[in-house]
């Protein structure tokens, strides 16, 4: 055999393994939806579900996990911008930094069920926030903050030192370099590292079982003073997530219709991560080019 | 010799950790003329160059001892500014790197850190020290375009223009044109003769027709020691070291 037959199976061995890949993931996006579409309708977006009946909808699930998702990347992506400069920019090269870096790799691979386990215990019930959204919210930064500072910090690192330099040679400060020169670089891979990390929080369950907990309180979607317990803005009210609600239902649903409801909920879970992907991803170009000028 | 000098370097060791890289450096630097800093490779030229606006300070382990004075401050001194020194000491890099953002941002970026926001006051910035890079009519008419959408030569000129907004003494040049291909070489030592008569340049150079061509003095620098130091035509005529012979003379190198 020789060198030019070689290129050619591997070629084509890749090809294959591509193709495996997309057709995995393309069947199961098709099986979701085709089985869930039909269930979907603007009734069952906006009605709250119900426990015994049939005719239920997710209004105040779709609702708790765009509002989780808002809450958990309010906390955490500040942190971990925070801690990915530290690391990419200012962490000396010793064990401590070593020690650091391993421990966020340990906590990156943890089970989100054990993720869930510790917000119980600490936040749940150490710090008497009950079920509440903001538990939820706290679970899922811990849950978040390991990858999510890998790739801010992976992004920063990308960035070429000659750029670090020129900016510096400007006569600017190493702050005002990581502000002004090495972040707006970076910006794309940020970006795409908050969105892997949005869809990955949106489709969370387990983390968020013993934390924002499996009730959906009604909601009174006029009233927006978040000290009212009824209020969609209240974050100390328990919240199930659309993620937790399609495992509720398949463990322990009881309505007759669960299994129509578990798969158009399936199918507005998958298209909502999409379609936020797709926003977000725009968004970041729009702002990408408007800095870079291209 | 009656000029005054800008810049003098006394007896500067620099050491990585152990290595020592420069072997006691003095050197004096002159207002409105441009030095070269020639030698082989590794010999210190580049790292010497750094010193002066203190690059050097970002790696790790590096050790100076000796002084280095601009215009009679001692730029090492704990009280120094740094980020003003790199204001008064502008560097241009072997690689052109422009920031990722438009040639208009990129000029301007200095003076809008600097807190300048009038918009005229940035324009003409723009236009004057692009002019002054020779690669104004280059760009003219794309200003809000990417600089990394420009050729090798532009993208150095506009690096270039960048430095000269925020108006510097002295201008440090690590190699400008060893990226760039002759037409655009030539564009740019171009620029660095013009720009002699308001700037002090300090070029480090492998290219030995390029320091005879455009500078006053020429440094030759060979193992982290300064060979010989004299006018450009004294040394390129009449070297009076015979490693600084043998080395333009091409024998090693």
């Amino acid at each position: 055999m020789n060198a030019k037959k070689w290129d050619k199976i591997s070629t084509l061995t890749l090809y294959t393994i591509a193709g495996i890949i997309v057709m995995i993931l393309a069947t199961l996006l098709i099986y979701i939806l085709v089985q869930g579409l039909p269930h979907v309708s603007w009734h069952f977006l906006t009605t709250p579900a119900k426990a015994f009946q049939s005719g239920g909808g997710i209004s105040i699930q779709l609702f708790n996990s765009f509002y989780l998702l808002i809450l958990s990347m309010l906390i955490s992506v500040p942190l971990a911008l925070g801690a990915g400069i530290w690391l990419s920019e200012y962490a000396p090269n010793n064990w401590l930094t070593s020690v650091i870096r391993t421990a966020i790799e340990i906590l990156s691979s943890l089970p989100s069920i054990v993720v869930g386990l510790f917000g119980f215990l600490v936040f749940v019930v150490q710090c008497h926030l009950g079920f509440s959204i903001l538990s939820g919210a706290l679970a899922l930064t811990i849950f978040n903050l390991p990858l999510l500072t890998r790739n801010i910090e992976d992004a920063l690192r990308s960035v070429d030192a000659a750029q670090r330099e020129a900016g510096l040679a400007l006569g600017l400060s190493r702050w005002e370099t990581v502000v002004h020169v090495v972040i707006p670089a970076a910006l794309p891979g940020i970006l795409t590292g908050i969105i892997l990390c949005a869809g990955r929080v949106f489709g969370e369950a387990a983390a968020l079982i013993f934390t924002a907990g499996q009730s959906a309180p009604p909601l009174d979607f006029t009233n927006w003073n978040p000290f009212k317990i009824t209020s969609p803005l209240n974050p100390m009210r328990p919240a199930e997530t659309l993620a937790v609600h399609i495992w509720k239902i398949n463990a322990e649903g009881i309505m007759p219709d669960a299994e129509a409801v578990s798969a158009g909920s399936s199918a507005v879970l998958v298209l909502a991560v999409l379609i936020f992907n797709i926003i977000a991803r725009w968004v970041g170009n729009h702002i990408y080019r408007k800095m870079t000028a291209k | 010799m009656t000029k005054q000098p800008i810049l003098t370097a006394d007896n500067v060791h620099l050491f990585y950790g152990e290595f020592e890289a420069l072997h006691g450096i003095s050197l004096s630097f002159f207002k409105n003329e441009i030095t070269a800093l020639i030698g082989p490779s590794g010999c210190g030229k580049s790292t010497f160059l750094r010193t002066l606006n203190r690059m050097n300070d970002l790696i790790p382990h590096v050790k100076i001892t000796g002084t280095i004075k601009k215009e009679g401050q001692d730029i090492y001194a704990p009280s120094m500014d740094v980020t003003q020194l790199r204001k008064e000491v502008g560097m241009v890099f072997q690689q052109p790197n422009p920031f990722p953002f438009s040639i208009y941002d990129n000029v301007v970026y200095g003076l809008r850190l600097a807190g300048v926001r009038d918009k005229q006051v940035l324009d003409q910035a723009v236009e004057t020290s692009l002019k002054q890079a020779a690669v104004w009519d280059d760009v003219k008419d794309k200003l809000h375009k990417s600089a990394l959408a420009l050729s090798g030569g532009q993208q150095q000129r506009v690096c270039i223009a960048r430095v000269l907004a925020v108006h510097p003494d002295i201008i440090l040049m690590d190699e400008p044109t060893s990226a760039l291909d002759p037409i655009s070489s030539s564009k740019v030592e171009d620029v660095l003769v013009e720009l002699r008569q308001q700037y002090t340049i300090i070029i480090v150079t492998h290219n030995m027709q390029q320091a005879s061509r455009i500078s006053d003095r020429t440094a030759f620098f060979l193992q982290g020691d300064l060979i010989e130091y004299n006018q450009t035509k004294a040394i390129f005529l009449n070297p009076q070291q015979q490693a600084t012979e043998d080395y333009l003379s091409g024998r090693f190198g």
